[in-house]
């Protein structure tokens, strides 16, 4: 009787939804601590967890003074892609004209390696935090358009027609309709840009920068410090992750009515 | 191009003799309205000229065969699109932007899934930038009109198709327009509950004495509501006939066995026969 109960409590931890992947990290953690003693790979290979946690727990205040600056460029790469990114697909969405000029150059921009211009920011605006911003807003930007377009030319034409029909004006149906039915889209375009948001502001740093993550690791590699240099990569993941999180979390806020998220209105009520 | 313009000029003015005796301004009146749409590959005539008057609070439905122009029809009346030719008056105004005089309701409902099924309902109110509380009451009163009372704070998904589609007709007529364009507006529902649907439309329309415009498929859904039938050619649309149905009102799902009702469907029915089917 007890047995099974206990049972039932270790069932309802494993389904809390962030003991799984917790679970699997673990999981991992030790399979790359195994491979290395089983393997014998050199520390200046791979360095073993217990070496990366050691540097984690020493040099905290080091790493998170450096998290900061990748913090603010890639918050800030961030909103400018999300600034200019809905505008420019209500544009596409809005009119064929602007779509025909726009559009096919907007993807062509996109096999433009970024890390390969990342230098050219460095020349024009010097090591500040600006070329990482930009860099930033460039990774972001494209994913939150094509997102957001698709999200705006989704919207069934009838729907349209009958708010028209209301006398409603331009910017009234859109308000009411277009705009509220993109939403979803334009959150999962957000979803993915807020990532690559860090990525870009990395790459900046790398090119070119005195502090930040990128810059750590950027130094570390240099001496030869890889376990600086995987503790750099987990703080990098847990930004990321942070970051996600906060999006989804407006996601929900902002809308409450979407279909991934019913679920949880039938827990509720 | 010039020879066909002529044409349904001719057409325009021989039809515009039937009906002029007709000096009645309420209602829909049509004359010579035709719509040929230009696309890249040529003009496409979609509707041959159209000559007829819809009286007030007259339940008044369209039938013929798909592609024959009858959703354009139901468009230009709204005024979101305007005739190729021809005058829509609707209640003795010329119809040539969105008039807001009418509730459309379509296939599918069409609920917006952020809004409640009250917001949904005020819609045009929002759309017309009329004061919410003055129509609030009202909006209220459809919801249970249609039996949707307790309702009112439930997301459209929560809804059944028939439920969904019953606060769409809430949505057509809150801002109390004259007219409602209705096209094919149960044919996305299971045939059970399109009956029901069908009887409580009736309901409705006696209740606020609207007139009613709907397209349909069905024959048989088409005699059972109408006061008159207008059958449709197929595209470019014209019409084949107008029949009226002196089936007597209040009219219940027995009406259909009246060997009237059965003849009508039978004769109307031909129409399509010798056209060709009616898919």
């Amino acid at each position: 009787m007890a047995e099974a109960r206990a049972q039932g409590t270790m069932a309802k931890a494993l389904n809390a939804a962030w003991v799984r992947p917790f679970l699997f990290l673990i999981f991992i953690v030790v399979a790359w601590d195994l491979a290395i003693r089983i393997f014998r790979i050199p520390a200046y290979q791979i360095p073993a967890p217990a070496d990366v946690v050691a540097v984690l727990w020493n040099d905290w205040p080091e790493l998170l003074g450096q998290a900061w600056p990748t913090t603010y460029a890639t918050i800030y790469g961030f909103v400018l892609s999300a600034a200019f990114g809905i505008p420019v697909a209500m544009l596409i969405a809005g009119s064929k004209t602007v779509e025909s000029y726009i559009y096919p150059l907007l993807v062509f921009s996109q096999s433009v390696p970024k890390v390969a211009i990342a230098p050219l920011f460095v020349v024009w605006f010097g090591f500040g935090i600006i070329p990482k911003v930009i860099s930033a807003f460039l990774l972001g930007f494209f994913p939150v358009v094509v997102s957001a377009v698709q999200g705006f030319k989704s919207v069934d034409p009838d729907m349209v027609d009958l708010a028209r029909a209301m006398q409603g004006s331009r910017f009234h149906v859109f308000r009411a309709v277009n705009l509220p039915h993109a939403m979803p889209a334009i959150f999962s375009g957000l979803k993915v840009s807020v990532t690559l948001a860090v990525v870009g502001a990395v790459v900046g740093e790398f090119v070119g920068s005195n502090s930040g993550i990128g810059y750590v690791m950027q130094r570390s590699i240099g001496t030869f410090d890889l376990p600086t240099m995987f503790a750099a990569l987990v703080i990098l993941a847990l930004l990321g992750v942070v970051l996600f999180w906060i999006v989804d979390r407006i996601e929900r806020l902002l809308i409450p009515w979407h279909v991934s998220q019913r679920e949880e209105i039938i827990f509720a009520s | 191009m010039k020879p066909a313009t002529r044409m349904s000029a001719d057409q325009r003015s021989a039809h515009l003799r039937l009906v002029s005796d007709r000096a009645d301004a309420s209602g829909i009146k049509l004359s010579g309205v035709s719509k040929t749409y230009r696309t890249r590959d040529g003009d496409v005539p979609s509707l041959r000229p159209l000559d007829f008057h819809i009286r007030d609070g007259e339940f008044f439905v369209v039938v013929g065969p798909s592609g024959c122009g009858k959703s354009t029809l139901l468009k230009m009346i709204s005024g979101l699109l305007p005739p190729s030719t021809g005058d829509i008056l609707v209640e003795g105004e010329r119809v040539t932007q969105p008039h807001g005089n009418v509730g459309i309701v379509f296939q599918n409902a069409l609920l917006l899934p952020w809004r409640t099924i009250l917001g949904n309902v005020l819609l045009p109110i929002d759309m017309k930038r009329l004061p919410r509380g003055k129509y609030l009451p009202r909006a209220k009163e459809l919801l249970k009109l249609v039996g949707l009372e307790g309702f009112e704070k439930k997301l459209p998904w929560q809804l059944s198709g028939g439920m969904q589609q019953r606060a769409s007709i809430c949505r057509a007529l809150v801002h109390d327009p004259k007219i409602m364009l209705m096209d094919e507006p149960f044919g996305a529902l299971d045939a059970m509950t399109r009956e029901r649907m069908n009887v409580e439309l009736m309901r409705i329309q006696r209740e606020t004495r609207k007139t009613v415009l709907l397209i349909t498929h069905s024959i048989p859904e088409a005699v059972f509501l109408a006061d008159r039938v207008l059958v449709m050619t197929e595209r470019p649309g014209a019409i084949a006939a107008i029949y009226d149905v002196p089936l007597p009102r209040p009219r219940s799902l027995e009406t259909m066995a009246d060997p009237l009702f059965t003849e009508l469907v039978q004769r109307i029915r031909k129409h399509f026969f010798t056209q060709g089917a009616l898919d």
